[in-house]
């Protein structure tokens, strides 16, 4: 760009580029207004959270509060009890639910057949399409004192027990859950990565007297390390919002000491009680830490292979 | 094809695959035979592998709950009406961001898809959609989720792997930007076109949060919301109260629980086998090249 020429004709250069493509230009002023009004604006909207807002005020007339609010969940040990959960969940979703796409591509990859290859695939990405209420609502009703888990631990002599209710349960229903429903939905990216590694690799390693274990290690992992890694740090950018619609629909009073995240904290403080700017004020938090969380996760992952997502 | 012989491995693979597919299909279809079978036979336990005297009695009381209905219907206008907005902006989104030669380009893609990685939070947007006087209307459910950037990625790559030379001799043949857009490249972009409108069909089908923060009026429930109802909160249909039936009155029935469910997944499961295959390619497209 010629800009550091005189202004006259830099402008020239640049109106006419703006004016080759006025018709796409036109084309994008819907689709900004869009990310404008409901993704720019509620940014701007967070000032509630530094003022006591009240919705007949305004953002304009309601009074102003400083970090009051900020400090009000600071010093809050529920609060911190909350983050807690969510980080727990986060942890627990990468070590369990996080592996187990990876794992099921590299095996339904081994499998030999391809009509059966393609008959696992085609019933592993069903679950992916039930919404978040009816796989809840399966929980739910699964889960209950007569509901089918129960019949078939009674079935095996054991005795029935209310899951739900139940604090220390909470965290294995619902990774469980995540895992049944997204472990093939999930595996398509890594079974297209898989795919696309050269064959004539694993055929070189056979002919060198490399065994299963040998070929995966040194040729499949290496060759799905990018696109895992790109997932990775997409769910580390998710974290802070961990599963939130499904949460809300499990939870209740007893489980809330294991259930409770920051996110269904907002929902509850802010539009059931009406707390707006204290809720207003910890998704600030929240948003703050996971915008930190991914950059800082993007830039340790390109250090260490070069992957990254920006 | 190097074919293998089957070692101990490859019986144990076939073996853990089976179990999934198991645990998979099982759940989906205990609820349907659930559903088929009569209160009692449920009640009692009865029903493990096949339904136990079969009846339609459940899905009677379902499709003529009005409550479940007017739900349905709200969600086929909510999907419809959701889904041409979504497409319409997709397209007029991604199309200018994948043309090279677009001034700006990298500052406009930066600001989309920064929305990605940074939310500016719940209550904020409720104030925004609230201040718009959205809130109880059927516009708070089509226009907060118009894009998703993740589609629109999806699209943008596909664009962009048009062959310039298609731009080059439209524009040759005397066509403008917009016939270049609408009888060209959309006609080649229905693979792409296909796979986002599945993806966005699904996901207003299944919407239920934006329903619960944002309606009020229970004439405007989608069918998520009354699954929610009655499947978790154990709410009666109106049926099974007015009839007075001893299928369970104090307590939903299973059966009648599962046929709601059933009813709002089928449509998805019998649309599904035929749509497979496009969200396979779409989603791949996506990965590999994105």
């Amino acid at each position: 760009m010629s800009s550091e020429r005189a202004s006259s004709s830099g402008w020239l250069q640049v109106s006419r580029k703006l004016n080759k493509s006025k018709f796409l230009y036109a084309m994008l002023v819907l689709p900004i207004s869009y990310f404008l009004v409901f993704h720019y604006a509620p940014m701007l909207g967070n000032l509630m959270a530094f003022q006591d807002f009240s919705i007949r005020k305004g953002l304009l007339g309601s009074p102003w509060a400083g970090f009051k609010y900020f400090e009000q969940f600071l010093f809050e040990p529920y609060f911190w009890k909350v983050v807690r959960n969510t980080l727990l969940l986060n942890l627990y979703s990468l070590i369990f639910y996080f592996p187990a796409p990876i794992i099921f591509a590299i095996l339904v990859n081994e499998l030999i057949g391809s009509k059966f290859k393609r008959v696992i695939q085609t019933v592993a990405y069903v679950p992916h399409f039930l919404s978040t209420v009816v796989v809840a609502g399966m929980l739910v009703n699964f889960l209950s004192v007569s509901g089918l888990i129960n019949e078939i631990i009674t079935w095996f002599g054991g005795s029935a027990q209310t899951f739900l209710s139940q604090a220390d349960w909470f965290r294995t229903i619902f990774i469980g859950s995540e895992i049944w429903q997204g472990l093939g939905w999930s595996s398509i990216v890594y079974l297209a990565a898989l795919t696309a590694i050269d064959p004539g690799l694993y055929e070189a390693a056979t002919i060198d007297g490399a065994n299963r274990w040998h070929k995966i290690r040194h040729i499949t992992l290496p060759g799905i390390s990018a696109v895992a890694t790109i997932m990775l740090l997409l769910s580390i950018g998710q974290m802070l919002s961990v599963g939130f619609e499904k949460i809300l629909l499990l939870y209740s009073g007893p489980t809330y000491e294991t259930a409770d995240v920051i996110q269904t904290y907002v929902y509850r403080r802010g539009l059931i009680d009406a707390d707006l700017s204290f809720a207003a004020a910890v998704g600030i938090f929240q948003s703050v830490i996971s915008l930190i969380l991914i950059v800082s996760a993007n830039q340790l992952s390109k250090k260490i292979n070069g992957t990254r997502l920006f | 094809m190097l074919k293998r012989k089957m070692g101990w491995f490859d019986y144990l693979n076939v073996l853990l695959m089976l179990l999934i597919i198991v645990v998979i299909f099982y759940p989906i279809y205990y609820m349907g035979i659930v559903s088929v079978s009569s209160g009692l036979a449920v009640q009692r336990g009865e029903v493990y592998l096949f339904p136990v005297d079969l009846t339609w009695k459940a899905y009677e009381i379902v499709l003529n709950d009005p409550m479940i209905l007017r739900s349905y219907a709200n969600t086929l206008l909510y999907t419809s009406l959701g889904v041409l907005i979504n497409l319409t902006l997709t397209i007029m989104c991604a199309y200018p961001l994948s043309r090279k030669h677009l001034y700006g380009k990298g500052i406009i893609a930066f600001f989309v898809i920064f929305t990605m990685f940074f939310d500016g939070g719940l209550i904020p947007r409720y104030m925004v959609v609230h201040s718009l006087n959205m809130v109880n209307t059927i516009w708070a459910i089509v226009l907060p989720t118009a894009i998703s950037v993740f589609n629109l990625i999806l699209m943008r790559t596909f664009f962009e792997n048009i062959p310039d030379e298609l731009h080059e001799s439209a524009i040759v043949d005397g066509a403008g930007e917009a016939r270049t857009l609408l009888q060209i490249i959309l006609p080649l972009s229905m693979p792409v076109i296909a796979t986002i409108f599945i993806f966005y069909t699904v996901a207003h089908w299944n919407s239920f949060f934006p329903a619960l923060i944002y309606l009020n009026e229970k004439s405007l429930y989608p069918l998520q919301i009354i699954v929610r109802n009655i499947v978790i909160q154990g709410e009666l249909a109106a049926q099974v109260t007015e009839m007075g039936t001893s299928e369970g009155m104090s307590v939903m029935a299973l059966n009648v629980k599962y046929a709601v469910v059933f009813i709002a997944i089928l449509p998805v499961l019998a649309v599904y086998p035929f749509v497979q295959r496009f969200f396979v390619q779409g989603a791949m497209l996506g990965a590999v090249k994105g």
